[in-house]
């Protein structure tokens, strides 16, 4: 059985106004490029227009000469260093094939060289008056191309280190298996088969990659950037530039808007490269367009799912296959195929017979990379289709048959152990899991029993239900650290400094919830500062939903330090055992009713008796990385006249430990959700036949807009994970599992279709719903 | 060329370059919280009022803006000199309608004209008013609902 919470809050738990707030609601420059450094030099880059090239010579003197410029750089003048644009811990399980500027383009949008001028437009100017002489070479344009015999060869470099297989195009390839799959299968009375296949998507913060670089009084490489990964960011840039760490500072300031894209160092290199030649400021700013051609998108795959059941409906053997598109580098590559099993998989832990097998291929497209869900989203499409269709087969409802084979409190699987990140992961038992509840809620608030499989109809609309289950993690276990700072100050607040990286998620407030509920403080209380690799002490980032769970234990650690350290000048005060006090309400109070105020204790400790600073840094690795839950519903209108699938309404029911602060947590589901919605339905980036985006506008790459959201109806189910910060598990990426096997169960319930290709778009809808009648 | 302006009434007399958008203008003279999120008026993180009505400000030139009056969200708090947040900024804050921030200036200064000409919008009349605008943070849950609250308030306030 799962343990309940046994303690009540006074902060957490309450949906307290973001701390950065009021700045953002005013209009502060809270955002990388709303600072004006005089002197700034503009840079831009110039992108290759071939998808796979050689380049045989390159001019730059012209744009040299040009009035203006200041500083112009390609292969011939930067460091040719390998590295990866992952922002991951170091060793970076991403291979390293990328060169600042190489002699090869790989992409349409790759890296060819870039100029810093004194205005924007000089620059532009000048990137029309380099010469550059390719030599084209035969592009590859899908994974089937990458993977066929005789297949031009991607990463034919010599100094790539990391890559699976180059001559074969596979940047990664990972092979796990439990039991005997075949064996398995063979037992199993019942099998089905399902493959899957997901298109290119990508991020789209509003606000696109910036970063503004700048020398500081002392001369050291300042680095302001809208990054998900100040440490790494520091880190990566002093390997690629060849300068030391200690000269280098990365200060995140407001971001807006990542989802994994702002996991890379995608620009950091550049500016840094051109403030340190040249001795001034530089700002990078993509446009929308080049975000969209040049930064990162989500791995396309192709993934093969097989289940095999017994009688009674439990799951006996699973197989996934994934084939996973890189694009032409391969940051992310081994860990996101990694997630597309480590994530799913073990939700169904009865089964006892598991393969997880795939690879990773580079392709002469755009370049993949994290983004919320990291795989899972493609790996539960085929995988809960799959669940989807063996109910149906086997009679059960598709409820009854998640029921019988969800992961519970006390259980766990193999493939926690079988696959880590990048490497062998961690065992772990479930201590939180509401999945039975999930099911029950969402059932009902959908009206699962009273509408699903009538197919009641509307004039041309037929209408359906669909349902999944979903799990993410809390970090990565046994890699992912936070630090936290905290000191006090003499009129009873405190500086709370977390290198935790605060996306506009509302990391900075719902950490400083969790320290001011520890020192019985109200939030006012905490002045949160984040994200500054000279300031905070070290975290690895924003990414694998590890703030909450991770940071926020380091903070809730640092906060129990403090709150010892407090009690004990006040012991000294009233000459009280500690045992005998508490800190609430900005007091410490003696259980014989007399008290100090934290103003007191501070002032004592800084200016009068035994002085020290009031103050701690703790740490925080975590043995294990607890699963939200969640199940996911939705009615579905699908109009057979044109293919037009509306959502009528989407329930999810989400178990993430203590729900922190309610709102921002309902925030992270709706946003997780409305993106999942467009991933399933109209997201896609489209190539022409030379591997050009054809659609690198928010006109034409359509994300949901305010009109398009359906009515969603959310739960948060107020669950315990013991291990976590007061109960705490993560929230933000589980969401984007959802909506693609919920609505395509939702479609087949309507219309007796599968859809096996996303997004779905009216035409693939009509073409199937044609295609089964005939 | 010369221009005059009215930002958040301040009059201003302004040099922009033939071609310069009302955007980078604005964003030039230290009106930092115009964002910007793709110049091609599809975002909405632009977002300004002209005279009184909303427009992307990438899509205006800055020369076409010449004797108009501009507000933009560092216009709206504090109009009546307490410092006082506009009714639909309070509401964004206190119903978690902010998450980056980054589409929020142009989101308020699209309700904010909303309401201006609709006091007393439906949900899906919200939702219209804030269509130009994208927000990938979120699903758009918690600003209907912060426009539905805030401009009860503002009613109010008119009634009394």
């Amino acid at each position: 059985m799962c343990e309940e919470r046994t303690t009540e809050f006074t902060v957490v738990g309450r949906s307290e106004r973001k701390v950065d707030g009021i700045a953002l609601v005013t209009g502060k420059p809270k955002f990388v490029a709303d600072i004006d450094l005089s002197n700034m030099l503009y840079v831009k880059i110039l992108h290759s227009p071939y998808a796979h090239a050689r380049i045989t010579e390159i001019n730059t003197s012209r744009a040299e000469a040009l009035p203006g410029v200041m500083c112009v750089l390609s292969s011939k003048n930067t460091p040719s260093t390998r590295y990866t644009t992952a922002g991951q811990g170091y060793p970076e399980p991403s291979p390293y094939d990328t060169r600042m500027f190489d002699t090869k383009v790989r992409f349409v949008g790759d890296r060819v060289a870039a100029v810093a001028a004194e205005t924007e437009e000089i620059a532009l100017q000048a990137l029309k008056e380099i010469e550059v002489h390719y030599e084209e070479l035969p592009p590859v344009l899908s994974v089937d191309a990458a993977t066929a015999l005789e297949a031009p060869i991607i990463h034919d470099e010599k100094d790539a280190t990391g890559i699976f297989d180059p001559v074969r195009n596979i940047s990664a390839k990972i092979d796990i298996n439990v039991g005997d799959v075949k064996q398995g299968f063979a037992e199993s009375d019942s099998t089905v088969e399902t493959t899957c296949e997901t298109q290119y998507a990508q991020h789209t913060p509003i606000e696109p990659h910036v970063v503004l670089s700048y020398l500081d009084e002392d001369g050291r490489l300042v680095l302001r950037t809208s990054t998900q990964v100040p440490f790494h960011t520091r880190r990566i840039v002093s390997y690629v530039l060849g300068i030391p760490l200690h000269r280098i500072r990365v200060i995140k300031p407001r971001i807006g808007g990542a989802f994994g894209t702002k996991q890379e160092i995608l620009l950091e290199d550049l500016a840094g490269l051109v403030t340190l030649r040249t001795g001034r400021p530089a700002l990078i700013e993509f446009t929308r367009q080049e975000e969209f051609v040049s930064a990162r998108t989500r791995h396309p795959m192709r993934i093969r799912v097989k289940l095999g059941a017994k009688k009674n409906g439990i799951l006996h053997a699973i197989e996934m296959e994934a084939l996973s598109n890189t694009g032409a580098y391969g940051a992310h590559s081994l860990t996101v195929l990694s997630n597309v099993g480590s994530k799913t998989l073990p939700i169904y832990n009865k089964a006892r017979n598991v393969r997880f097998s795939g690879k990773a291929v580079y392709t002469n497209l755009p370049v993949a990379g994290a983004y919320r869900g990291y795989g899972a989203p493609q790996g539960y499409y085929p995988l809960e289709v799959a669940m989807d269709k063996l109910a149906g087969k086997l009679g059960l409802d598709p409820i009854e048959l998640r029921r019988r084979n969800h992961i519970r409190c006390g259980e766990s699987s193999p493939i926690f152990e079988e696959i880590g990140e990048g490497r062998e992961g961690v065992a772990q038992t479930i201590n939180s899991c509401e999945l039975e509840r999930c099911l029950e809620i969402g059932a009902r608030r959908i009206g699962w029993a009273k509408k699903r499989g009538l197919r009641t109809r509307n004039g041309p609309w037929i209408h359906g239900l669909g349902m999944s289950i979903h799990m993410q993690g809390s970090g990565i276990a046994q890699v992912d650290m936070g630090a936290a700072t905290i000191k006090m100050n003499e009129d009873g607040s405190f500086n709370l400094l977390v290198g935790a990286t605060d996306l506009g998620t509302g990391s900075d407030t719902i950490l400083g919830q969790i320290a001011a509920e520890v020192l019985g403080v109200p939030l006012s209380k905490v002045i949160v500062y984040s994200s500054d690799t000279d300031f905070t002490p070290f975290d690895v980032g924003a990414y694998a939903s590890s703030t909450t769970y991770v940071s926020g234990t380091a903070v809730k650690r640092a906060a129990e330090e403090v709150r010892g350290q407090i009690v004990g000048v006040a012991a000294a005060m009233l000459e009280s055992d500690m045992t005998n006090l508490t800190i609430k309400d900005e007091q410490v109070i003696s259980i014989d009713g007399r008290s100090v105020t934290l103003t007191e204790v501070c002032q004592r400790a800084m200016y009068q008796v035994d002085q020290f600073q009031i103050g701690a840094t703790e740490s925080c690795v975590q043995d294990q990385s607890p699963p939200p839950f969640m199940s996911s519903f939705a009615e579905v209108a699908v109009d057979t006249e044109t293919g037009f699938v509306k959502i009528v309404d989407y329930v999810a029911v989400v178990d993430c430990g203590t729900v922190i602060n309610p709102k921002m947590a309902q925030g992270q589901i709706e946003g997780a959700l409305a993106n999942g919605i467009g991933y399933a339905l109209t997201e896609v980036m489209l190539f022409s036949s030379t591997g050009r985006v054809q659609n690198a506008t928010l006109f034409d790459y359509k994300i949901l807009g305010a009109l398009d959201i359906p009515p969603i109806d959310i739960t948060l189910l107020d669950s315990y994970e013991p291990t976590g910060p007061m109960g705490a598990k993560s929230v933000a990426e589980i969401g984007i599992n959802a909506p693609i096997p919920t609505i395509a169960n939702a479609i087949y319930d309507a219309v007796g279709v599968r859809l096996t290709k996303t997004p779905f778009t009216p035409e693939r809808v009509l073409s199937a719903i044609r295609s089964h009648s005939v | 060329m010369k221009i005059e302006l009215i930002v958040n009434g301040k009059q201003q007399e302004l040099d922009s370059a033939p071609g310069e958008t009302l955007l980078h203008l604005l964003r030039r003279i230290g009106y930092k919280g115009v964002k910007k999120g793709c110049e091609s008026g599809d975002c909405g993180a632009c977002a300004v009022l002209l005279d009184d009505r909303v427009v992307n400000s990438c899509l205006v030139l800055a020369a076409k803006a010449d004797g108009h009056r501009v507000t933009t969200v560092e216009g709206l708090a504090g109009q009546d000199k307490t410092g006082e947040l506009h009714p639909v900024q309070e509401a964004f804050l206190e119903h978690g309608a902010v998450q980056c921030g980054y589409c929020s200036p142009g989101m308020i200064i699209a309700a904010v004209d909303l309401l201006a000409h609709n006091p007393n919008p439906g949900d899906q009349e919200i939702k219209e008013g804030i269509s130009g605008n994208l927000c990938r943070c979120t699903g758009y849950v918690k600003q209907i609902e912060a426009i539905r609250i805030a401009a009860e308030k503002m009613r109010k306030g008119t009634d009394v």
